[in-house]
């Protein structure tokens, strides 16, 4: 199994709780202290490199107006880490493809970083949560369709090399798609793409090959939608596979790791207002029956509300001493069936640089070697799918 | 609180093309065409007793909308020529037509093609042009509020719109969710107007009719007053005591509004 590192950029320092209506969308940015930001950002940016020292893979996301996350643009810091990391896989999930204006934009920016970074993008493709469509403005009837459409140019942009094609589709028109550079790894980067209920668009992912992403769910809904996966994979050449994203906290006790743990869940806490969360056609119709009666609200509140020991019970957090973690890592891995990528939310809210170095030296050094034995299911990229 | 109306209503699906237009018919009289508001809440208002009491109100459902289809292509620009090729299929001439909210932005789309079916045309509190700068924001935006703010933007007393929904069975819960979505697919972007439409006002040449909620937060009487200046010799009345639907608010104050211009 491979294992990334990832924090998605907070930026905590804000008002009472009680005096904000939303930390997405409406909070204003005069609360934003740009020096604050900037030394954020770079710490960080450090973090990553020091994962990627310790051999770790990395992850980056992006969202916009929102406290949660200030990488605003997840292609800038895939970039960063493209030339300043060497060993670690560059896992974006992901580009925000269904709300960017261009995908053959998008296919551009992924193609130069896997080439700066020599062949080591994992690009995720992703719809957006409901909170991006308001930054971006796109219809939300009709993410899905966006996505689908977004990938299928994108890989056309990729592995069409005999000169320009046009492209006139449903959401875009292209007259010269010719891309320089194009991509490192051959035939392609493998694509990633992310879902937590829409059954539908996993069998889509599944069967167009890619890797599934889903995040911080318990594990038998874990399970459902990996097995859900197997059933319906189809290999495309490219390696598929599974991802699962948890909170991650390594400490030398148990309480100092559930404390650790406790900050990194900040991000369970953050507040928004309804409307920002089930945008009319961004879940099918059989939710919104559910939501006129007031029985469903766009959001995973009953999660939400239990407390660390429910979530590190249900593989949503993985926190305790070396020993613990490594069980608590196995458990998940036969809970779920087996799977190929555990991403790891190790840093949130006020969780500090020293406690985040620690963490992620606790888990490189006591935790990951000790799980060699949990292979991937899928095959990785390897060695010789890069360019000649 | 509304309840569902005993009223007879009968259905039919027209098809054009591949789209399929749920036409709704109640009420004996004259032929009245009656375009709904995004909510559909017409349905359920003392107003269509009211009107059906005078006139066979025939209803038009967008595609999307109550029983209606939407073809992944359909987009804003297709639903009034699809509703002025049911009006020739089913061979209305000369019908007034009342348009509320949405149903008042297709009205006009409609008209500006061509009034030529139409005899009067009356447009409640409806969307669909723009009147200021890029940073004004025209027509609120009932995706971004609060839902109790929108609800406070919508009516002055806002039990007059309320629904029991809990109680409703799922296929009607279906439609209302159906009609909430389409409303998005259509009028996201641009929202809630056509950047080109205030200058195709000219066209309507038809005796008009603007009647506005005083209190509508949505898009404001002021809004109003600008729509009605760009139709020629076109009437404006208010009703106070009403939000964005007066009809369905002040039913009798709009009666009383609306009935000489019908008469």
């Amino acid at each position: 199994m491979d294992y990334y590192y990832f924090t998605e950029m907070p930026y905590p320092h804000l008002p009472p709780h009680e005096e904000m209506k939303s930390m997405r969308l409406t909070l204003p940015n005069k609360l934003f202290d740009p020096k604050i930001g900037h030394q954020l950002l770079n710490r960080y940016l450090d973090e990553y490199c020091y994962a990627d020292e310790m051999g770790l893979n990395l992850m980056v996301n992006e969202h916009r107006s929102s406290v949660v996350c200030i990488d605003v643009a997840a292609p800038l810091s895939l970039a960063i880490l493209a030339r300043q990391t060497k060993k670690g896989r560059l896992l974006v999930l992901g580009n925000s493809i269904a709300n960017r204006d261009d995908p053959i934009r998008v296919a551009e920016e992924m193609a130069m970083v896997d080439c700066i970074s020599g062949g080591r993008v994992e690009c995720g493709m992703v719809r957006g949560i409901t909170y991006e469509i308001f930054a971006a403005n796109t219809n939300p009837t009709m993410t899905n369709e966006r996505l689908w459409e977004a990938i299928d140019m994108v890989t056309k942009a990729w592995t069409s090399h005999e000169g320009p094609f046009n492209y006139e589709g449903r959401f875009w028109h292209r007259r010269n798609v010719n891309i320089w550079p194009r991509p490192y790894q051959q035939p392609r980067p493998r694509i990633w793409v992310t879902g937590s209920n829409d059954f539908e668009n996993l069998k889509m992912i599944a069967e167009q090959g890619h890797v599934f992403a889903t995040f911080v769910q318990p594990y038998d809904k874990v399970r459902q939608l990996f097995d859900h996966y197997r059933s319906h994979y189809v290999d495309n050449g490219v390696p598929g596979g599974l991802a699962y994203m948890a909170f991650v906290c390594v400490g030398e006790t148990d309480e100092e790791a559930m404390q650790g743990a406790d900050e990194i869940c900040w991000y369970m806490r953050t507040k928004d207002e309804p409307q920002y969360r089930n945008v009319p056609g961004y879940v099918g119709l059989e939710f919104n029956v559910k939501a006129l009666k007031g029985a469903y609200t766009g959001r995973t509140d009953a999660v939400r509300a239990q407390g660390l020991e429910y979530l590190r019970d249900n593989h949503i957090l993985i926190a305790g001493t070396p020993d613990s973690v490594e069980q608590q890592i196995r458990s998940l891995y036969k809970k779920v069936g087996g799977m190929d990528h555990l991403l790891m939310m190790m840093q949130c809210g006020f969780f500090s640089h020293e406690k985040t170095m620690k963490n992620i030296r606790m888990f490189t050094e006591h935790v990951m070697p000790r799980l060699k034995d949990l292979g991937p299911c899928f095959n990785r990229p390897s060695d010789s799918q890069a360019a000649e | 609180m509304l309840h569902p109306l005993t009223l007879p209503v009968t259905s039919e699906i027209i098809e054009i093309g591949e789209v399929q237009i749920e036409v709704q018919r109640c009420g004996q009289g004259a032929p009245l065409l009656l375009l709904p508001g995004e909510d559909g809440l017409e349905m359920e208002s003392p107003f269509l007793e009211n009107l059906a009491a005078r006139f066979e109100v025939i209803t038009f459902w967008p595609p999307g909308f109550g029983r209606s289809n939407r073809p992944e292509w359909v987009t804003m620009d297709d639903v009034p020529y699809l509703f002025l090729d049911v009006m020739a299929r089913l061979g209305l001439h000369g019908v007034p037509v009342i348009g509320c909210s949405l149903g008042g932005w297709i009205a006009v789309e409609m008209a500006t093609r061509t009034d030529a079916r139409m005899s009067k045309l009356v447009l409640v509190d409806p969307y669909g042009i723009k009147i200021g700068g890029p940073m004004d924001r025209d027509i609120a935006d009932i995706y971004a509020v609060h839902p109790a703010k929108l609800s406070a933007l919508k009516w002055v007393d806002p039990t007059k719109g309320q629904r029991d929904l809990v109680n409703r069975p799922d296929d009607e819960l279906f439609i209302i969710a159906r009609n909430i979505e389409s409303c998005a697919r259509l009028c996201w972007e641009p929202y809630m107007h056509n950047p080109k439409l205030r200058r195709r006002l000219h066209r309507v040449t038809v005796p008009t009719l603007f009647v506005w909620g005083e209190s509508d937060g949505v898009v404001t009487p002021d809004y109003g007053r600008a729509y009605a200046a760009g139709v020629a010799g076109a009437q404006f009345a208010l009703i106070s005591e009403a939000g964005h639907l007066p009809h369905v608010e002040q039913p009798e104050a709009f009666f009383a509004a609306v009935d000489p211009f019908l008469a």
